[in-house]
């Protein structure tokens, strides 16, 4: 049995991390591991990025096609994709699906989350677009070596 | 406690007109679109009625009309299900005293009986029916669905969270946009198929026409009743499935929910089903249910899971997981607290033998339990029409046996969806459309090669969605279910 399994919590060797190169331009991570029954990822993807071999297969991603648009992480029915982007200057930029409120503000600072929740510090909310039916689509800049580690944000309510 | 959802990422609650009523003789307020059951949930009123045995506080379970905790006596009408009566002005809403119901003081009223007679009935206006009636329709048949529920659209329409699938069968839309991509079909065919909402089919007779199937069914008229006798060459059956419960102590306290009646409080009603929750099962329903609690804005305290493994997919779990809410496998709920409704529970861990561990028990703050512990399929109705029934444990429990055609041992009798066996809205309506097809083919519908070229397709549709590791379980279920159909029918 794999340990995900029993916590729910992928390990960075559960998942298919992309070179150095290809996180340089931002690329898509798909933390979606097991053989299930679906594929709209993969008709999602404008520059056909994304492949599957039938649709219980896992999706893999071509990172030479992929331009790290974003657009597959709200039609992902899972929440499982995130666009990775690793800047020069020790931050890197994380884009995901987020379906909570309220919606944070560009140039907020917000608390980081990763797999399990737990906090790690703060970042500033870069990008801030509504994606598709409803679910939004959020950057946050973060230290480069919270790349792999930060997956969610906790956006303090506002008392209106 | 404020228990009315105002603000919400996925669903919108627009601000609606107050209805009074009374509760016990004392006035309250709900709000339109309510069920009693929703109404008073609001108000913070969770005992509905006490056992007669014991005299112990009861509250609503299932939410969807299935199990009958939620009896109560309204305008002196005895043994109303509130979970699924509409609220109205002034109506009076009493405690019944310990589970019997007074019988009304006005006379009894003679139930004017009305006749129908349709080519083909659907039983339940779930995806599997809905896409039945649509299917049959087209091909030509007049169709009759009838639902128990105020809508149509069945489980669909309080789920919020985008399905899983094939992207050319709505995968990636949510649950409550494709019960509306099916109600608008189901209206454009308005001509040919006709629905029976709040009513309840509860009987399969004899029938003195030859060729054709007799039901009665009850519609609810406020809390009068209307009978009605149903002719049909073919019947659909889609009743869809009730929820299962456990054994522990405390598990009837008001408190204690079913994980769809859950989701029906908070997302069709906009009513928060308590604070703090113990989520008790992590398939796939467990895991949906407690991430849309926290987008309720309701805490969920764990989740808890007997089996030593996540029985849903990992990508649910995940995003649970990052919103802080924790998992336990291997543990269960050995004791619900409180006295006339949930304040507490005791969580267990389990060894490999299913046995407590000594030790391991721990108090959790919670004034809500949710069960999330599988369906059962609801076969009960169609069983009295004397199609052969077996006990299929990979379906989930007794299911009818039926061949590739979704058609039972009963001449006439078709099944589809979750009552066939437990499994998916995506699965429910392409056997839903594989019944409406058979069952308007069988009464000279359609073109006969194109009937069959379309079911062909369909059935390779289901067959890839049930591949992979998380399929195995429907597709044994369905292998034995075809398997003892065959053999019944050498016999
Ligand atoms: C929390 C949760 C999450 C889910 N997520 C997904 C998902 O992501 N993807 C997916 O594909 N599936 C999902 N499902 C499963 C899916 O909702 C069901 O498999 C599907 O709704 C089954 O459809 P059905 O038509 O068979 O039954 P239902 O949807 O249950 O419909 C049955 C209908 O029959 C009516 N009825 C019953 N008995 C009678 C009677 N005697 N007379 C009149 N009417 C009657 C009921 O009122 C109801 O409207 C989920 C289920 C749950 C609970
Ligand atoms: S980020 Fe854009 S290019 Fe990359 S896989 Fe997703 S949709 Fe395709
Ligand atoms: S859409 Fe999301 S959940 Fe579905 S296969 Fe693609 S990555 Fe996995
Ligand atoms: S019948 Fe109303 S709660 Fe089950």
């Amino acid at each position: 049995m794999k340990e995900y399994e029993k916590t729910g919590i992928l390990s960075v060797e559960d998942i298919n991390i992309p070179d150095m190169k290809y996180l340089r331009k931002g690329v898509a991570i798909i933390e979606c591991v097991q053989e299930i029954p679906c594929n709209p990822c993969v008709t999602a993807c404008p520059f056909n990025a994304i492949s599957m071999k039938d649709i219980s297969s896992i999706p893999m991603v071509d990172f030479d096609k992929c331009v790290g648009c974003g657009k597959c992480i709200s039609i992902c029915p899972g929440l499982a994709i995130f666009v990775v982007k690793v800047r020069d200057d020790g931050f890197a930029e994380i884009t995901m699906p987020y379906e909570f409120l309220p919606i944070p503000k560009i140039g907020e600072y917000v608390t980081l989350l990763d797999r399990e929740g737990k906090k790690q510090g703060k970042g500033k909310v870069l990008r801030v677009r509504e994606g598709s039916r409803k679910t939004f689509v959020i950057t946050v800049e973060v230290k480069e070596e919270l790349a792999m580690v930060v997956r969610n944000i906790l956006v303090k309510s506002r008392g209106e | 406690m404020e228990t009315r959802i105002t603000k919400h990422p996925i669903l919108n609650f627009p601000k609606k007109s107050r209805i009074p009523f009374f509760f016990n003789g004392k006035k309250i307020y709900g709000l339109e679109g309510d069920t009693i059951a929703s109404a008073l949930h609001a108000n913070n009123i969770k005992v509905l009625s006490r056992s007669l045995k014991y005299n112990r506080a009861r509250g609503f379970f299932c939410g969807i009309g299935k199990c009958a905790s939620c009896l109560m006596r309204v305008n002196n009408v005895p043994n109303v299900r509130i979970c699924i009566t509409p609220l109205a002005e002034n109506i009076n809403v009493e405690t019944q005293d310990r589970g019997f119901g007074k019988l009304p003081e006005d006379d009894f009223k003679e139930y004017p009986l009305k006749k129908v007679d349709v080519d083909v009935l659907v039983v339940g206006g779930g995806p599997a029916g809905l896409c039945a009636a649509v299917e049959s329709a087209k091909l030509g048949a007049d169709v009759l669905v009838v639902d128990e529920g105020s809508r149509i659209g069945g489980q669909l329409i309080k789920q919020t969270h985008k399905f899983f699938g094939s992207s050319d069968e709505m995968a990636g839309v949510r649950g409550i946009e494709i019960a509306k991509v099916l109600e608008d079909e189901v209206k454009s065919l308005s001509d040919r198929i006709k629905i029976l909402l709040n009513s309840t089919v509860i009987g399969y007779y004899e029938s003195n026409t030859k060729d054709k199937h007799r039901f009665a069914a009850v519609k609810r008229l406020g809390y009068e009743n209307e009978l009605y006798e149903i002719f049909c060459k073919k019947a659909i059956f889609s009743c869809g499935a009730m929820e299962n419960m456990i054994a522990f102590p405390g598990n009837d306290l008001p408190g204690v929910y079913g994980a769809g009646a859950v989701q029906t409080l908070m997302n069709v009603y906009g009513v928060k089903p308590g604070k703090r929750v113990l989520m008790v099962g992590a398939g796939n329903v467990g895991l949906i249910v407690s991430y849309q609690l926290l987008q309720a804005g309701v805490e969920v305290d764990r989740v808890v899971e007997a089996l030593p493994f996540i029985g849903g997919y990992h990508v649910h779990a995940a995003k649970l997981r990052r919103c802080g809410v924790p998992i336990y496998t291997s543990h269960t709920v050995s004791k619900a607290h409180g006295k006339d409704k949930v304040e507490g529970a005791t969580v267990v861990k389990l060894d490999k033998n299913w046995s407590i561990i000594e030790g391991s028990e721990e108090f959790v703050e919670c004034d809500t339990i949710c069960l999330a512990v599988g369906l059962t399929p609801s076969v009960r109705l169609v069983a009295q029409t004397g199609a052969a029934i077996e006990y299929i444990p990979e379906a989930g429990g007794y299911v009818a046996l039926h061949n590739e055609s979704m058609e039972t041992t009963k001449n006439g009798i078709f099944v589809a969806g979750d009552l066939s066996g437990i499994e998916e809205a995506s699965t429910a309506m392409l056997e839903g459309k594989i019944a409406g097809i058979s069952a308007a083919a069988s009464l000279g519908y359609g073109d006969k090669r194109m009937n069959e070229k379309r079911k062909k397709e369909l059935l390779e549709k289901l067959a890839s969605l049930r591949a992979g590791p998380f399929g195995e379980k429907p597709r044994k279920a369905k292998q034995n279910i075809l398997k003892k159909f065959s053999e019944i029918k050498r016999r």
